[in-house]
């Protein structure tokens, strides 16, 4: 059996390289895609605790992260569309008009 | 029972107040002197009851409720009626009818909700009054001190469109504010020494302490702070600036404030307060002696005046001056009997003065008078049965009164305040008879004014002073008061020549009733009233003298005005030129006004503009609130750099933030 410290490495690793991507990319659609590595990589992390105590808690609770990824995915898209009509661009940087 | 005295006049507010502006004036005026005639008929039944009691015994009291219970202080709304609350209640609730009864037909000219309006303030000013006379202890009294002084200020302002009148009204307001204050010190030194503020209680315990004596003690303070609160009311020097202003009320008004309440309080109060007073001898002397320095010094003003209402205004001052005077030389008694005699000749002569304003459609110089003797002549025999018994001829009221007081103080040893008082005698007789004669004697110097500018409109007739209308008048023709006003002038003419026949001295074999009833109000309670003074054998002569002199002084004065006004007045113009400064100092007052501005009025307003306004609160108060400001808007203009409209800078700062966060809680 896998020890539970693996799971929990590769979910930090898995999250390490959302944030990077959501911090250093310059796409939105890369940018939304980091945030649902980042909730997998936080999903792997209940799961493995879940089993580890041998709970079904991690995994409602992962049911309910992937029903709000979903939601959250197809809004974003909805507004990254708005954003590319309105700007016809997708760097982030271009929408800075709400700044000081 | 005696709660229903002030209850009345309060009732005839209420109903005034709350639905006079839809009452027609037959209701509104009714349902006004109604209540006053029912509260002087409760107050006759409560005297005659009081009357019907041992000399001793002679005090009602009623407590309406606890007003204040705090720890050991309870205060008691407790009202207390004894011989001199009775001489009170009767004067002010009978001329206070009569002045009512007279109002209704003088202010008829005013439109349905300013008639109410000045019928409420009128009952609202009696039952103050009424309150500050029957309260049986200090705070009670005060309550109808500073009620009286709303009043005032209320119906003195009356014509608020007119800015003269809303001065005056200020100007009262603020004097006896001036006054009120010593006033409340005093009472709280008072309560301070003695812990308590009812009148018995407190007589009582300073009837226990040696009388201050060549000292200068507490209780002597405590009197002089309420003593100067009694100058503000009273109109004493050097409060008394108040008084002549008032004058631009409507005239019963004035006559309500000079005869009936408000300028009596002051007279009373001292009454009340003549066991704490006699124990302060240096206060008394104060008070002798700024008497009769403001009756000679009003009197000598009103020699000169030309507005028939102020003339009468300073006669007031100066007639107030003489009653101080006889508290302060310890003839409680007197001075109330000429305050009780004053109320009725100074309601007739107000009012007397309110019908030739009347009949003249608002005016009231008395240089544009004369020669209405003919047209009024109601008017004038009741207006000279006044002056007549003003200056004090014997037989009517003012002679009885003025003379005791008089004789007391050259009794007790004042023989410069007797002399001072019996110069301001001379010339009260003087002026009231130089205005008797300038306005009903002589030729005619009033053109009556053309109809076309009267009335013009509604707001002009009220700006212009007792602008009456031509609805009256019509033509030259002055007319003469009508039957509600006669009514008024004629009972008070009548109590004029009658009133001072309850204090017909012994030596003209009398019994002076009125002493001996008011006598137990001026003693400690329960002790025997030793100051009914028996007047000894020796004493007799010289009060026989003194009468002389006071005769003498009254028809001397009556001759002094017929010669100079009646007979050649070429002499008061001769007189005017050969002194002009002299008359132009009198003809302003003494430029006491002028002193008061330019000595507390001028450097209050300076200091307020130059060091409050422009240095504390342009500076201090408006530099904190607008550093307050600056300093937000200084500090955002450099933090704001931080929103930068970059989603990925805010997501970097988030990770900042959460993995100090966590940081903090893993590794503390």
């Amino acid at each position: 059996m896998i020890p539970l410290n693996h799971y929990l490495i590769v979910s930090a690793m898995l999250f390490a390289i959302g944030t990077t991507g959501v911090l250093l990319r310059r796409n939105l659609i890369t940018i939304l895609l980091s945030i649902e590595i980042m909730l997998n990589a936080v999903n792997l992390t209940f799961i493995a605790f879940g089993r580890q105590l041998g709970s079904v808690d991690g995994q409602i609770i992962v049911f309910f992260v992937m029903t709000v990824a979903a939601a959250e995915a197809a809004v974003g898209l909805a507004i990254v569309i708005g954003l590319f009509r309105h700007r016809e661009s997708l760097n982030p940087d271009a929408f800075a008009a709400l700044k000081w | 029972m005696l709660a229903l005295i002030p209850l009345f006049p309060l009732l005839g507010f209420l109903v005034n107040a709350s639905f006079g502006r839809r009452l027609p004036k037959m209701i509104s005026g009714g349902v006004a002197s109604a209540v006053m005639v029912a509260s002087f008929v409760v107050s006759a039944v409560t005297v005659w009851g009081l009357a019907g009691l041992p000399a001793e015994e002679r005090a009602i009291e009623q407590t309406v409720y606890t007003w204040i219970a705090s720890g050991d202080f309870v205060l008691d709304l407790a009202l207390r009626v004894d011989p001199l609350s009775a001489v009170m209640i009767l004067v002010i609730t009978g001329i206070g009818s009569l002045i009512h009864i007279y109002s209704t037909a003088y202010m008829h000219d005013e439109v349905d909700s300013e008639y109410a309006r000045y019928f409420s303030y009128l009952n609202l000013f009696a039952a103050f009054m009424l309150v500050l006379v029957l309260g049986a202890n200090f705070l009670v009294l005060f309550v109808g001190w500073e009620g009286v002084g709303l009043c005032s200020y209320l119906l003195i302002g009356f014509w608020f469109k007119k800015p003269s009148a809303i001065d005056a009204g200020k100007k009262a307001f603020v004097v006896n504010r001036i006054g009120d204050y010593a006033f409340i010190l005093g009472m709280l030194v008072l309560f301070a020494r003695f812990g308590t503020l009812d009148f018995q209680q407190l007589a009582a315990m300073v009837g226990a302490v040696p009388p201050e004596v060549g000292v200068f003690g507490v209780l002597s303070i405590a009197s002089l702070l309420l003593f100067i609160g009694a100058t503000g009311k009273s109109a004493q020097i050097p409060l008394y600036v108040w008084l002549p202003d008032a004058m631009e009320g409507p005239t019963p008004v004035s006559a309500l404030i000079h005869a009936a309440t408000m300028v009596t309080a002051g007279v009373y109060m001292i009454g009340r307060n003549a066991v704490l007073f006699s124990h302060a001898p240096g206060t008394l002397m104060i008070v002798a002696v700024v008497g009769a320095l403001t009756a000679l010094m009003a009197a000598t003003i009103g020699l000169v005046q030309n507005d028939m209402k102020r003339v009468l205004a300073y006669s007031t001052v100066s007639q107030l001056g003489l009653m101080f005077l006889a508290m302060g030389v310890g003839a409680f008694g007197a001075g109330i009997f000429h305050l009780y005699t004053h109320a009725f000749f100074k309601a007739l002569l107000f009012l007397g003065s309110g019908a030739v304003i009347h009949a003249l459609h608002g005016e009231q110089d008395i240089r544009n008078m004369g020669g209405l003797k003919k047209d009024l002549p109601i008017t004038y025999w009741t207006f000279l049965i006044g002056a007549l018994a003003i200056a004090g001829v014997p037989l009517l009221s003012g002679f009885f009164s003025k003379d005791e007081l008089l004789f007391e103080a050259f009794r007790e040893g004042h023989t410069v305040l007797w002399l001072m008082g019996a110069v301001a005698s001379l010339m009260t007789a003087a002026y009231m008879f130089r205005l008797v004669f300038l306005t009903f004697h002589g030729e005619r110097r009033h053109d009556a004014p053309a109809p076309a500018h009267q009335l013009e409109d509604e707001s002009a007739a009220q700006a212009h002073h007792d602008s009456l209308g031509d609805s009256h008048g019509g033509g030259a023709h002055p007319h003469d008061a009508p039957p509600a006003m006669a009514f008024a002038l004629i009972v008070l003419a009548l109590g004029s020549v009658l009133a001072g026949y309850v204090g017909v001295p012994h030596a003209l074999g009398g019994h002076n009733q009125l002493a001996a009833w008011l006598a137990p109000s001026f003693a400690v309670p329960g002790a025997v009233a030793e100051g009914l003074h028996v007047v000894a054998e020796s004493e007799v002569a010289l009060e026989f003298t003194l009468m002389g002199v006071s005769t003498a002084i009254a028809l001397g004065g009556i001759a002094i005005a017929v010669l100079i006004w009646l007979r050649r007045p070429e002499i008061a113009a001769s007189m005017a030129r050969r002194y002009p400064g002299l008359h132009r100092l009198l003809l302003n007052k003494y430029y006491v006004d002028e002193a008061y501005d330019a000595a507390v009025v001028q450097p209050i307003r300076m200091g307020s503009e130059q060091a409050l306004w422009r240095g504390f609160d342009i500076r201090v108060i408006d530099g904190a609130v607008n550093g307050a400001g600056a300093i937000v808007a200084g500090s955002a203009s450099v933090l704001r750099r931080l929103q930068t409209g970059l989603v990925r800078t805010y997501a970097g700062s988030m990770l900042i933030g959460v993995v100090v966060i966590l940081g903090y809680y893993l590794w503390r």
